[in-house]
């Protein structure tokens, strides 16, 4: 598969390893050349120096033939800018957003993104830690009625 | 109206002050403490320190009744979150984006932005408009009448010197508004004579723009 990965910060460049060594064609991008040390040395996707919202950029990293794209950049809203992007004008099949901000999680799920949000998603595994799993679905209801 | 400007850079100051005047209720969203406190000195209650991007302070600030949302930050992705936000969570019914990379022009009006305002695309224009041997200059967008506003310069080999409008073949859906020639302003009508040089003001849909070109010799 061929995958472009916006943002090569510790969840991109981890995420990019793996698919690498699970033998995909991967391409990240990042605004910082130095990001790129976190990429293992034998690291043999491709690396693209530049702003994920710009198509150019995007067009460099392969997006056109692309087969997923994941937007993991600390920017909840450059994410969602890119995913956007990715699957309105270059009709990528797989996008997924990460984005930390719940409401807006919400707010762009509804609209037919796919998103992921790590606020939520870390809560309630804490919650989980500390209450037990019974306890902690029961907190995690609660609080989505509010 | 009930304007909520978010980003109280440069733009968003000015803008403020000028609707303020026009007498529309105008709330300015600027999220650095800093600047904020510099704009609040001078605007008192019209600016409150928050982020446009965040629902809870759009909903703090009366999102729902807003008649316009327009953002006009630094950054192309903040200003798409804040309109996408207020329209298709608070179903406000105008929204306008200002856009720094005008090439964001395409993706912003497929996402559903009312109006994009790009000030490098503006400046742009205005060069054009200068060159000369620049022939055709799209000026303007009218969206909502799906339109263009374009300026077409007569060129000396145009075939449609010494022709009166009637003669010559207008494509459908194009409205020549104003010649300009020698400085003059001349409302044209079926029988006036276009010359070398004439300045052409017309509306025009995409579709006919090429036509419209052809019709007066101004490929350039």
């Amino acid at each position: 598969m061929k995958i472009v990965i916006l943002g090569c910060g510790r969840v991109g460049a981890t995420l990019a390893n793996m698919m690498d060594r699970a033998g995909h064609q991967v391409s990240v991008i990042d605004y910082s050349s130095e990001a790129f040390q976190r990429l293992d040395p034998d690291f043999k996707g491709e690396t693209i120096l530049g702003n994920g919202v710009d198509e150019d950029i995007l067009i460099r990293a392969g997006i056109k033939d692309a087969d997923a794209f994941a937007a993991v950049t600390n920017g909840d809203n450059r994410n969602i800018m890119a995913s956007q992007i990715a699957k309105e004008i270059f009709h990528v099949k797989k996008v997924v957003c990460r984005i930390y901000d719940p409401i807006r999680e919400r707010t762009y799920h509804e609209l037919g993104l796919e998103t992921f949000c790590p606020t939520t998603i870390g809560a309630q595994m804490l919650a989980e830690a500390l209450l037990g799993e019974p306890a902690a679905a029961k907190a995690a209801q609660q609080d989505e009625k509010q | 109206m009930y304007i909520i400007i978010g980003g109280g850079g440069d733009i968003g100051y000015y803008l403020t002050k000028t609707l303020l005047n026009q007498g529309h209720e105008v709330l300015l969203l600027e999220k650095d403490a800093t600047r904020y406190q510099a704009l609040s000195e001078e605007l008192g209650e019209a600016v409150v320190r928050g982020d446009a991007c965040e629902a809870r302070v759009m909903e703090d600030a009366g999102v729902k009744r807003a008649d316009v949302v327009i953002a006009v930050t630094g950054e192309d992705d903040d200003n798409l979150v804040i309109c996408q936000m207020a329209k298709r969570r608070f179903n406000v019914n105008r929204t306008i984006a200002r856009l720094n990379n005008p090439k964001h022009e395409k993706i912003f009006q497929k996402l559903g932005i009312d109006i994009t305002v790009s000030p490098t695309k503006a400046i742009l224009s205005l060069i054009e408009a200068e060159i000369p041997t620049t022939r055709f200059v799209p000026l303007m967008k009218l969206r909502r009448a799906g339109l263009d506003f374009v300026e077409l310069r007569i060129p000396a080999e145009s075939p449609t010197i010494g022709k009166t409008l009637r003669e010559i073949n207008l494509p459908r859906n194009s409205n020549l508004a104003l010649i300009v020639r020698n400085n003059q302003p001349i409302i044209p009508n079926a029988d006036t004579v276009i010359e070398e040089d004439d300045e052409i003001f017309a509306l025009v849909s995409p579709e006919g723009e090429d036509a419209i070109r052809k019709a007066f010799g101004a490929l350039g």
